[in-house]
């Protein structure tokens, strides 16, 4: 079934993510990073963080879960057991840090056909509770062979 | 953290330090539960194959946090980092080593802009077109 492309511009209610330190360490670990500024508080206040850093790629924990209700609509009409990730993109507009209380809100950006596939690139604005911007993320995903025919009269 | 790079020697061309790592499986499981990324491609044969994968592949987002690792690094501060972005290319599987690769493409100021990628042994893109761009 091909995508929704009326769906684009459609931002979806925000998810609520409470940003804890050893979730931080548990995904620096997971990547195998060992630099204390990641680790340790003390490491992290002498370079100048207020508290722990995440690393730079940690915002995809709350880009994912935003992409869930996205993904989750049924108007959009998405199989995600056709997808294959295609790009990601990060803008920082600071780092997040242990402590912070954020809110992650997706929106469809893009939803295209190429060739016998179509492209979807779901948008994450993460900002604190207070609206600060945090980190704007976009995904672009493939969505294998459901791009609507180009010939003949089935839709 | 390591020092922050010098700045006023930073030139195009320069290379930054590779970051290597061999994946194992326990590896992926490891990521699964730090991302809440469980698609069972990324930790259960039989369901990679019945998907045509030769065998679970690691996730996308693993081997860019490798590659963001180096950028960070090189960087010096997390908060340097301004803008990642990549394309996932090809896929990698457990007992293979992913190698991230970059060099430094614009300085402008205080902003450097890196391109990067990161490969497998055969060389082949698991990332490309990488672009990072930092304000150091």
């Amino acid at each position: 079934m091909p995508l929704n492309q009326a769906l684009v511009g459609r931002t979806y209610p925000a998810v609520r993510y409470e940003v804890g330190r050893e979730k931080l360490r548990e995904f620096a670990i997971a990547i195998g990073e060992t630099d204390p500024v990641y680790h340790d508080e003390a490491a992290a206040r002498a370079a100048g963080h207020p508290d722990l850093p995440a690393v730079p790629t940690f915002a995809v924990v709350l880009s994912m879960r935003a992409g869930q209700v996205v993904y989750g609509d049924p108007d959009l009409g998405l199989d995600y057991s056709r997808v294959v990730h295609g790009e990601q993109e990060f803008v920082y507009h600071r780092p997040i840090r242990a402590g912070d209380r954020l809110l992650a809100a997706g929106k469809v950006a893009e939803a295209s056909a190429k060739g016998r596939h179509e492209l979807l690139t779901l948008q994450t604005e993460i900002t604190t509770e207070a609206g600060e911007p945090v980190c704007t993320v976009r995904a672009t995903l493939l969505s294998r062979g459901t791009a609507p025919p180009r010939h003949g009269s089935g839709a | 953290m390591s020092p922050h790079v010098d700045l006023t020697r930073v030139r195009p061309g320069d290379t930054l330090p590779e970051v290597a790592e061999t994946i194992e499986r326990l590896d992926l499981i490891r990521y699964a539960g730090a991302s809440g990324d469980f698609n069972p491609i990324h930790w259960n044969d039989e369901v990679a194959k019945a998907v045509g994968l030769p065998g679970v592949i690691a996730h996308g987002m693993y081997s860019m946090g490798i590659a963001a690792r180096m950028v960070a690094g090189w960087a010096g501060d997390p908060a340097a980092v301004k803008r990642l972005k990549v394309r996932f290319s090809a896929m990698i599987e457990p007992g293979q080593t992913l190698t991230a690769k970059g060099e430094v493409a614009e300085v402008d100021g205080t902003r450097v802009r890196v391109r990067f990628h990161a490969e497998d042994e055969k060389g082949e893109r698991v990332l490309s077109k990488g672009e990072a761009e930092l304000e150091l």
